[in-house]
């Protein structure tokens, strides 16, 4: 890496004019081609941003939904909706994820920590949508019973967060995989030399010594599937405009309000739609923000 | 054995809690074992437990209309005919227009940021390239709708149409919503996808056949186009059919943009649908076996998609750096 140099770039001393025209239009190409991506980002924000903020207010975040028509109303119901989502689906997937990642470093083979690693990188791969889908089959038109929570022939809560824990898995778990394996073996070692059990020198030395990039994983997997729509589409959409805090029923969210919104041809619904995104996106991007300082610091002290 | 030496993790010793905390271990020790295999478990079988529910799911519909599905353009919930031929059309026709704009941008972004890019700035810009992929696909289709759409309406399309409409991909009428705009909206999410692997990639060719070939006497370009394209060739496959696979089942911002019609057009303005689209907008009203049963049988054509795609790019993104 330390290769790529800032080149000084050639001198060019015997290249001819056509080789030093060809060379210099390929250069500003490139440039333009950083510069679009950047423009676009900025406008898609910039767009957010402005048309949002004029539709945002203290009772956009307080209050539910007007009535067809009425002027007014608020998305309270999407926010604590997604909050309870991303709750729950966190509480699935985190624990899991990090056990998949212990798994991989502390005692799975080579060939099998690469087997499942195969499984998540096509499990990242299906479509959101398919994802969805799949649910809908499992939590929502069949019925079942796990523990004490009835499922299915309705869309519920715990449906959709399901949906966005199989999302949020591949995730969570590469990156613990990963940051798992940057743990020098000497700490292994030494733990063990010092008599501590296994299970012991995990938890307290190789998860403690991680934790900062183990984090970084959760915080990815958090701010991706906060804005995950097309799954909760077929599993928690069709709700209620209350707020509700009971996942047995199905909830309404932030990214299927700013769907619904952007899909109506009223412009007071678009002000709204916008008003959402700018929710959602100071969420999103504040927690990929977070999550990029906190991956940053916990590799410089990984790597020493 | 463990209170031979004090510095260890806890400090609180004697010999009662040692021998409870032996007991303790002889539990812990399989009990984590069990669990890490155990969740690694879940993962595989959550994957064979879509491809199975999905499969399962379409089997109505498989039965009825069997493989003339994947051909037949036809969508009709009254008379129960369904068919995912238009559908497989846009699906491909959108990803691929986005893929021919999405790599040579994103190939273009990576050179400048590992090459060209003043070092103070790289990072930065690194940075925003990325926050374009975290930001969520409704907010781009929102954004595609409301803002994008109806600048190419106006503006673009009518240019397009005027200079090139003796192509067929540029004739009629432009529109508010079709596929023109849905390749827009997945060549943007395609993008960071297929520039931050690229850039990986690019990163790991070594500087030392760099700097032979500049002292060979070549421009920045020939460097280019002779020592990184060829060393980071299967990385840019392999990146690029990432991208695809991100393309082809992004369900929600091609909804909102791409119109939602059973028809195969030719030209770019006119609306349009792909699998993953359909899927995202007819499921709410969807009522009926046959006609979910066909839902999901798009999702399973989608997933043997993305599936294939995936697995393919992982191999090739593999082969490419293990050489």
């Amino acid at each position: 890496m330390s290769a790529t140099t800032g080149s000084p770039g050639p001198k060019l001393l015997g290249a001819s004019p056509r080789r030093k025209r060809v060379n210099r239009t390929m250069e500003v190409l490139s440039s333009l081609a950083a510069g679009l991506a950047v423009a676009v980002l900025v406008i898609v924000i910039g767009s957010v941003l402005i048309k949002g903020v004029s539709a945002l207010n203290l009772d956009f975040l307080t209050e539910t939904p007007a009535p067809f028509g009425a002027p007014g109303g608020g998305i309270a119901n999407a926010i604590v909706g997604t909050f309870l989502l991303v709750l729950i689906a966190s509480a699935i997937a985190v624990p899991i994820g990090l056990l998949i990642g212990i798994h991989a470093s502390e005692f799975a083979r080579p060939r099998t920590s690469d087997a499942v690693k195969f499984a998540l990188d096509i499990l990242n791969g299906v479509p959101t949508i398919v994802t969805g889908v799949f649910i809908f089959g499992l939590l929502v038109a069949a019925h079942v019973d796990i523990f004490f929570v009835h499922l299915g022939g309705s869309q519920s809560g715990y449906a959709g967060a399901v949906a966005l824990a199989i999302i949020m898995l591949p995730i969570v778990a590469r990156s613990a995989q990963e940051v798992l394996g940057l743990v020098p073996g000497s700490l292994r070692e030494g733990a063990v030399a010092l008599g501590i059990a296994r299970w012991r020198m995990v938890l307290r030395i190789v998860l403690p010594t991680a934790a900062g990039g183990l984090i970084t994983g959760a915080v990815l997997g958090v701010a991706r599937v906060a804005g995950e729509t097309a799954p909760l589409l077929l599993t928690s959409s069709i709700a209620s405009t209350a707020v509700s805090w009971n996942p047995g029923q199905a909830l309404s969210s932030i990214p299927v309000s700013i769907f619904t919104l952007s899909e109506s041809a009223s412009p007071a619904d678009h002000a709204r739609g916008w008003a959402a995104a700018l929710v959602l996106i100071i969420g999103v991007l504040v927690l990929s923000v977070l999550a990029r300082s906190l991956h940053d610091r916990s590799r410089r002290r990984l790597r020493g | 054995m463990s209170t031979a030496n004090p510095p260890a993790p806890s400090p609180r010793g004697g010999f009662a809690t040692a021998v409870r905390r032996n007991t303790v271990d002889r539990i812990g020790d399989p009990t984590l074992r069990v669990l890490a295999t155990l969740a690694s478990a879940v993962a595989i079988a959550v994957i064979l437990l879509i491809a199975y529910k999905v499969l399962a799911g379409s089997d109505t519909a498989f039965s009825k209309f069997g493989l003339r599905f994947l051909t037949t353009k036809v969508w009709n919930p009254v008379t129960n005919q369904f068919g995912a031929g238009s559908f497989i059309y846009g699906t491909i026709v959108s990803s691929a227009f986005a893929m021919l704009f999405a790599a040579p941008l994103s190939i273009a972004i990576a050179l400048y940021l590992t090459e060209l890019a003043p070092r103070r700035i790289r990072r930065p810009v690194a940075t925003l390239v990325d926050l374009l992929a975290a930001i969520p696909s409704v907010i781009i289709g929102l954004w595609g709708i409301l803002v994008m759409a109806p600048f190419m309406e106006n503006h673009l399309e009518p240019a397009l149409h005027s200079v090139l409409g003796w192509i067929p991909l540029f004739g009629g009428s432009p529109s508010p919503y079709g596929l023109l705009p849905a390749i827009a909206v997945l060549t943007i999410m395609a993008v960071p996808i297929i520039s931050a692997i690229t850039r990986e990639v690019f990163e790991t060719v070594p500087g030392d056949l760099k700097e032979a070939a500049y002292a060979l006497g070549a421009t920045r370009w020939e460097m280019t186009r002779m020592v990184i394209l060829p060393i980071a060739r299967p990385g840019i496959v392999g990146a690029s059919i990432l991208g695809l696979g991100r393309a082809l089942g992004e369900a929600i911002a091609v909804t909102q943009v791409i119109g939602g019609a059973v028809a195969i057009n030719a030209s770019l303005f006119q609306p349009s649908d792909t699998l993953a689209s359909r899927i995202a907008s007819q499921f709410q009203s969807a009522s009926g076996t046959v006609y979910i049963s066909s839902l999901f049988y798009l999702a399973a054509i989608l997933l043997v998609i993305s599936l294939i795609v995936n697995i393919g790019a992982r191999l090739i993104v593999r082969r490419g750096i293990a050489a």
